[in-house]
Order: C-alpha cells, then structure tokens, then sequence
C-alpha cells in the first residue's frame, strides 16, 4: 500500500478544515476520528442503515461509503450544524423531541441529516412521501410512527419554508 | 404529594444532547496514545486449530501486540456462568462458557482466534490478514435433531453428547387428563428468532490510569455494575478501582446484557499490560457472529380440550438451540416454558425440554428472550381448537382467560427468577375487547366484501393475546440529592440504551420533591456515581429502578419536610413543598428554596444534633419479591397478493396492561419498537444458515431490518391493572410490543388466505414472500392466486 498522503480541504458546517490523510480513510472516519465531529454515527459500514448520513454539498450522503480526500474542494454539512448558534433547535430537531420521535438516538443523526434535505426538497410532503424518504435509514427502537410524525409537525411549522 | 409529573406524556431530558450530536457514545471516545483491537475470527464452524502462526503480524509497521490464547496464561479462562438454572427438580445442566480466544478448537463461525493491537484501526486489520492458521474442519452441527444423534460430532468433548440441559416441569397430571378429552390436537411448531442488530454495535474502550491506579472502562453493556465487579475480580483489582461507565448506548434489546464476552475481557487485560488505552469497535460484520442471537426452537405440542373449549391440559416437547456455549443459562427455554401457559388456565401442563449445544454463535436473550416461542404456540393451538371445534377464535381465548378474580394465580412451575410463576394481576377480558373495538372486529367480519380488494389482494384479520412476566427482581437502588443550586441530582446503577430513563426517573423524583422536572438531573450507568445494581432487562428499570427513586425521593421529601419545619419552627405537617420551594401553608412570604435548605443541611462550622446527616440526600433500594405479569392483545388487518405473497399491513392494534404508566410518550414508543422488531421477526428476520455452519447473509443488504415502509401505523390503547407487587404498581412494557407478532401474522394470514379450507396451516416463524409461496402456493387455484 502506498504511503501517499493527501490533502483534504474542506468545509464542515462553514469551517474551512485542511489535513493530511490516507488515500483510503473513510470519510464517516475522517469526520468523527480526525475533526472529532463524533456526532455523525457509524452503523453499518456497508451504506445501509444510514446512521452515518451526512449533506454532501446540499445532497444527503452515506459518509462511511465515500473516501475522506473525496471532501476535498467541497461543502459538509453534519448534524453539529443544525441548530443555531444560540442553541435553537432546527425545528426537525424540535419536532423529533417533541414527539419522541427517538429513543436511543443513534440513528438521529443521519435520519435528521436525510429528512432536513428532503423538507428543502419537499415543503409540504405526504406520509407515504415521508415514509418513502425515510426508508433508506433504518431505526430499531422507534418503529418509526414519532418520526413520521415528527417530519409532518417540522413541515407544517416550517409553513413551506425551505 | 401533588402528582404533576406522573402519568403525563413528559418530552424527554436528554433529547438536547441526542439530537445536536453532542451525546458521548462509547466510540467517541478519544483518548491520547489510544490503540486499537481487531480480531481474528474462525472462518469455520467447527474446527481444531492446529496451528498458529503470528510472526509476520507482529512484524508490520504500527501493530504493537499480537495475542493468541497461548499467550495468556493465567487469564485464560471460560467466562463465568451468568445465570445459574433454576431449583428444579432433576435438571441436566451442562455448563460450557465461552473463552476469550480459542484454544485447540473454534466452535462456531467469528469465535475469536487471535488479537491485534495497532496504531491504527485500519493497521490492526490490515495486519489480521497477516496471520496464519492451521484448521482441520470438524463436521458442524447446525440442525437440533442431527445434534442429538448418538453419532453426531461432539461440540464440547468432554460431554458425552451435545446436549446443553433437559428440564422438565409438570403441573397436574397431564397423562390422566388426556383421557379426558374431546379432542387432542398435535403439531410440530418451528419458531426462529434472529439478531438483535442494535444500529449501534457493541465496542468497548479501556484506559489504565498508573498514578492513580485505576481502571476506566467505556462499555456498551446493559450492565456496568456486573462488569465492574467481574473484571476488577478477573484482573486482581479492588471493585474501586474500576470504573465502568455505560454511556449512551444505541440500543440494547438484550445482548448488551450478555457479559464478559471476549472483547470485554480482552481489551481492559492489554490496557493494563501495554499501559495504552485501547479501543475496539465491533464491525456490522463481526455483529452477526460475535454478539449473541436468539435462535430456534421446535416443539411438538399436544393440546387436550373439551368440546366446551376449555383446554383440559397441554403437552410441550421441544428442542432449544443454545449455540456452541451456555453462559446465560436456561433463562430463554424456562422463560419459553413458562410463557406457552400464557393468559389461559391450563389444569395440566407436562414440559420438556431439551437445550443443544450447535455450532452457532451464542443465543442469550433479545427482547422477548424466548417469550414469543411459548405464545406462538399455545395462540396457535388455540387457533386450530377453535377450528376444528366450531368456536370462535375469539371466544375459545375468552372461555380460557384466567379471571379477573383468580389472581393472584400460581402456575405451579418456576419462572426464570426462580420463584414460582405466579401472576399479579390482571383482568384480561377488558383489554382483548378494546382492541376487538379498535380493530373494527365484528365490522370486519361481518362484511363480506372486506375480504377482497379490487385489485385481487386477499384480506384477512388476526386477534391474538398475550403475557410477559416483567419487572424481576433481585433489586435495584438509587441515591439522590438536593445539590446547594436547587437542582436534584439522581444516580442509579442500571444503563440506559434509548428507554428514556433520564425523564422517567425524573418525573418519579420531581412530583416527591415538587420540583421541576427539568430540574432532576439523571446519571444512569456509571459505577462511580452508583455502586450497587443488576442491569437492565427483562423490562425492568421502570419496575424495579423506578421504585427504587420513588423510595429514595421520599425518603428525602421527609428530610426536606423535617428541615424546613425546623428553619419555620412549625410542624412538619404545616410544610408545602411545590415549585423548588418550601413554604409553611398559607404564608407564600415563608417560603425557602430546596437549594438554600440543602447548604443548611451542610454546615460548616458549629455544632448539629447526634444523628444528624448532612444535605437532604437519601440511597434506597427496591426488590420485588417476584416479577410482575403484564399482558395485551395485538390485532391486525392484513393485505396478501396472492400473485406474489407480498403483505401489506392495513391496519395495527396494541391493547396492553402494564400497571401504572410512568410516561405514556415513552410507554407508547417502546410498544411501537417492539412491534417493529416482532413484525421484522415474524416476516423479515432470518439468519440463514448452511449445512456447514456459515451464515449466508451476514449484513443489512440481506438481513432485513423493517424499514420505515414495513412498520405501519399502530393505534395503542391501554388499561392499567397496578401490580400489587410494587408500591407505584408498575409492571414493565419493554418487550410487549415484540411478543406475539409471530402469532399474529400466521393467524392473519391464514384468514386472509382461507388456509384452513385448502388444508395448509402455517406452523412456523419467519415468514417471507418466499416461505409463503412453498407453503402455500401449490395449494391455491390460479384464479385465487391472480395468475395474469
């Protein structure tokens, strides 16, 4: 195996970050071992359960099925992010509390990181749309039903806000 | 004592830290000088190992130890017995634990060979590829029966066979009761449980402070209390001199109860010996083999009735699958055992069974843990009586119900907490009609275009019941304290994996003290900040924990009433405790904040009475003498396309009795939660193993988890029966949702199908698409079957 080591520039949640890495460190890796952003998860390792899901330049992404030097040159967006700097939830945050919408929360992160793209994307989305977008995160604790029902409550006090 | 708190649908304290990220897990972890493990495992399912060769391992750049059984001495040893079984009369028990690495022989697939410890996680796997060994494949006993057989290869050879325990337990006399009967039905029941795939996985951290001499260990296990005792035990350590903490964990559902596995005692042993914490995260991969499974069970069942449809007795025989080792026990099988009696008086009951050891990862319980065997088959005899009697699947239940006034009732046998199985309470008929109403039963019924969609699909409607002994004992403790801010801190020695502890207990708390409940800080998992306690399962930190701070709260509730009555010079009952203060009633001006009380309590210079402790802080404990029953009935309307035998579930009922309700949010999400793991179990789940032993679908591409578009909406309901057995009348409700599914989808189905007119009834959990067709596919005319 190569020695090489590359240059990762990148911008996490509006912070410019720029380390040395291995051609094959993970991304999901590099954001929760090298930038201590440990709030993102890791499930599955194989892009299935989600948990690691991140915004990829805007679009949801499996972190741990991309190469950290892929980041290089391009936006991050991780649940770090979400909340204002005054410590107000994003109100899929907000909602997901107020339905108990989770339980041992570590599935969170990437539902909220998929779920917050597919509210831009859908201001006013359907159950079986909800239920659709939802489906590539899996949960084990909830059965869904509170996250469900938290992604309407975030969409109806969103007013079709993107 | 004004009841704010209790019973409401609370939003949870410790949701703030879950969803900005910030919550510590135990891969978050992050130490200076950490290494990190990775594991060489057996590729085969029963083998010797003849060789082991680790030289080129230990030459590569960043590995800094590589460890084989040959290299731990002393250390080596099987783990202990977690669960001795139960005081019953002739039993066969034969204990084989696992060991932290092979030695001579690997007995299923992912047993660990050998231990590497790197720089990096990526160098310590890189360097297991470096690793040789020499295996000589043994034949491997997958199925039970093959097992049994005199000429089977032996698991563990020094055992005359692969038999792992034989128990029987009787009441009445189910010989003589037989002769009695109208009618006596006889089937051979299968029921496979699979993974309990918690999203996050198992891992483990240990850090060896040498100034302080003192070990840290970050666990994901249900039981931080038991950990600490028996790796301080294992490394010749004082219990103060570890320190396990179980922070947040994701997801638990049982085998993070399962202790001392190979990681567990491995990781903090080479932390000490390299003075390097020392990190290992299990891989999904690993998850399928190296973290406990349930796993089948076969029964042949008799069941004796009357024409009445009063069932006269019931004969069980079955196999249990306990996978190549046995350190938990017999608490699946007994607790197999015990719940087949289910709701229903059973004069006569003759059970046998028969644990094998097979080379398989190791069973131990996951939610339900062996509940929903016994269910499955008594729901599913009762369905066939009913049948073969005339009577309405809804009435043979009711007809068999133990009543209202018959509790408390023995079963005459002896449930997994060794004490007899003894129900509580209850008062079942309430609870199946509402969910007969929530359901639309009778409408159901009654209409006969509701059994066929336009589009060709079948419909059809399935009502079962059932129990789950909760709540066991031996005991649980808590401690809390009046802190000089006003805010109340709370310790318990029992881990939290998503149950919402941090509110419960601090609803409990905030109503004794009359604080906010925002103001009760909650610390669950942490041997420094509790000493004493058992764990978290068998549903039941609410039960036994919950009264535990409930004890605890009152105790400091008095000294709050007794210190402010002194600061007031009036009498304890004049004192109103309510919104952080306490006030002499009547006179809002005297009023003094909780905070300011407790640094009276504290004082630092002059003289306190003899007797005297200092703050408002009290530690009490709570042990139930036995487990508390909770029971419900689950109902569903469901959708076959006979053309490809996908389902759709159109409609779902929970209807459950669990006691007093500390929080109806979060007594409601874990009833959601179980039944999205029972339907997984009941249509999804299945580990697929070969003849050999491998498993075949060893990830989440292939084990299915239900996913967001396979859990539908579920209407809950529920009634409250208080368990006498517990001053707040709790009984647990984490593994209701998870039990009777099984049953439930082979009773629907089998509606929705017409089965029982094509002479096909469905005998066996899982179902898929797939199992659906070979049961039932040869059976249906084209027509029926939407042939295009």
């Amino acid at each position: 195996m190569s020695d090489e080591r590359h240059r990762v520039a990148t911008t996490v949640n509006g912070t410019r970050h720029q380390r040395d890495v291995d051609g094959r460190l993970l991304l999901s890796d590099f954001l929760r071992h090298v930038l201590g952003l440990t709030g993102t998860r890791v499930g599955c390792e194989h892009g299935v359960c989600g948990a690691c899901t991140i915004q990829y330049d805007g679009l949801p992404v499996r972190s741990c099925l991309m190469l950290a030097v892929q980041a290089d040159g391009h936006e991050i967006a991780t649940v770090e992010g979400l909340a204002g700097k005054d410590g107000t939830l994003h109100p899929l945050q907000q909602a997901l509390r107020d339905t108990h919408g989770l339980q041992c929360g570590f599935c969170t992160a990437g539902i909220l990181m998929t779920m917050t793209a597919f509210l831009a994307e859908h201001p006013k989305p359907t159950e079986p749309d909800i239920r659709e977008a939802l489906s590539g995160n899996l949960c084990r604790c909830t059965g869904y039903q509170h996250i469900v029902e938290a992604v309407t409550l975030a969409a109806s006090r969103m007013g079709g806000r993107r | 004592m004004v009841t704010r708190y209790l019973g409401a649908p609370i939003t949870r304290n410790e949701d703030a830290r879950l969803l900005t990220g910030r919550a510590l897990f135990v891969d978050d972890v992050n130490l200076p000088n950490l290494l990190h493990a990775a594991f060489l495992r057996s590729p085969h399912a029963h083998a010797r190992i003849k060789s082991i060769d680790v030289a080129t391992a230990k030459q590569r750049d960043g590995v800094i130890a590589v460890i084989t059984a040959a290299d731990m001495g002393d250390y080596w040893r099987p783990g202990p017995l977690l669960v001795p079984p139960p005081p019953i009369r002739d039993i066969v028990f034969n204990q084989c634990t696992q060991v932290p690495l092979a030695k001579d022989k690997v007995r299923h697939v992912g047993e660990p060979v050998a231990m590497v410890l790197a720089e990096s996680r990526y160098l310590a796997e890189d360097a297991l590829a470096d690793i040789v060994v020499d295996y000589e494949a043994l034949p491997a006993i997958v199925d039970l029966a093959d097992g049994l057989k005199p000429d089977a290869a032996r698991i563990h050879e020094d055992l005359a066979g692969n038999t792992a325990a034989h128990v029987r337990q009787t009441k009445g006399n189910y010989a003589e009761a037989v002769k009695r009967a109208d009618l006596v039905i006889k089937r051979r029941f299968v029921y496979d449980r699979g993974a309990s795939s918690p999203i996050e996985t198992r891992g483990i951290v240990a850090e060896w402070d040498g100034k302080a001499d003192r070990l840290t260990i970050w666990d994901t296990t249900q039981a931080p209390v038991v950990i600490r005792n028996g790796i301080a035990a294992m490394l010749g350590l004082s219990e103060r001199q570890v320190r396990v903490i179980a922070p947040f964990i994701g997801g638990g559902f049982g085998p993070k109860i399962m202790m001392f596995y190979p990681e567990e005692v491995l990781v903090p042993w080479m932390a000490i010996k390299l003075s390097r914490p020392i990190k290992w995260i299990e891989d999904r991969l690993e998850h399928f083999f190296a973290t406990t499974q349930e796993r089948g069970q076969v029964h042949d069942a008799e069941l004796a009735i009357g024409r009445d449809g009063k069932i006269i007795g019931v004969k069980d025989v079955f196999l249990h699958d306990t996978g190549a080792y046995d350190p938990y026990g017999l608490t699946l099988p007994i607790n197999s055992q015990c719940t087949l009696l289910n709701a229903y008086v059973v004069p006569h009951y003759d059970s046998t069974f028969t644990a094998v050891f097979t080379n398989k990862p190791i069973a131990t319980p996951y939610r339900g843990a062996g509940r929903q065997h016994g269910v499955f088959v008594m729901e599913r005899l009762l369905d066939i009586a009913a049948r073969q009697l005339g009577i309405d699947r809804i009435e043979i239940r009711r007809r068999n119900f133990i009543g209202p006034d018959q509790f408390p009732y023995n079963n005459e046998i002896i449930y997994q907490d060794f004490a007899p199985l003894e129900y509580d309470s209850g008062n079942y008929g309430p609870v199946l009609d509402k969910a007969l109403e929530l359901i639309g039963y009778d409408k159901f019924v009654r209409d006969p275009t509701a059994r066929r969609t336009d589009d060709g699909k079948h419909v059809g409607i399935g009502v079962v019941f059932y129990i789950e002994g909760t709540g066991i004992g031996p005991y649980e403790g808590a401690r809390i304290q009046v802190q000089s801010s006003g805010r109340v801190s709370l310790a318990t020695g029992v881990g939290t994996q998503g149950q919402g502890h941090f509110t419960s207990f601090a609803q409990i708390t905030a109503d004794q003290l009359g604080v906010d409940v925002r103001d009760v800080d909650v610390v669950t998992g942490d041997t420094d900040q509790f000493y004493w306690g058992a764990g978290t399962f068998a549903s039941r930190g609410a039960v036994v924990a919950g009264n535990a701070v409930n004890e605890a709260a009152k105790v400091v509730r008095q000294k709050i009433l007794r210190a402010a009555a002194e600061h007031f010079e009036c009498a304890e009952a004049d004192i109103v405790i309510a919104n952080g203060k306490a006030s002499v009633a009547g006179v809002s001006e005297r009023a003094i904040g909780l905070g300011e009380l407790a640094q009276r309590a504290n004082p630092l210079r002059g003289a306190v009475k003899p007797g005297t402790e200092p703050g408002l802080e009290a530690t009490n404990y709570f042990g139930p003498a036995r487990g508390a029953t909770a029971n419900g009935a689950h109902a569903m309307i469901i959708e076959v396309d006979p053309a490809t035998m996908m389902i759709e579930i159109k409609k779902y009922v929970v209807v459950h009795d669990c006691g007093t309700v500390i929080n109806p949010l979060i007594v409601e999400g874990q009833i959601h939660g179980g039944v999205a793991q029972g339907i997984g179990n009941a249509f999804y789940e299945q580990l697929a193993w070969d003849r050999d032993g491998q498993l075949l679908n060893a990830s989440l591409a292939d084990y299915l988890l239900p996913t967001a578009l396979d859990v539908p909406h579920i209407d809950s309901a529920h009634t409250v029966t208080p368990s006498p057995l517990n001053p707040m009348g709790i009984k647990g409700a984490g593994e209701a949702g998870a039990i009777p599914v099984g049953a439930l989808f082979a009773q629907a189905i089998e509606d929705a199908l017409d089965l029982p007119r094509h002479g096909v009834e469905i005998l066996e959990i899982p179902l898929s698409p797939n199992r659906l067709w070979e049961l039932i596919g040869p059976h249906l005319d084209k027509k029926e079957a939407g042939s295009p």
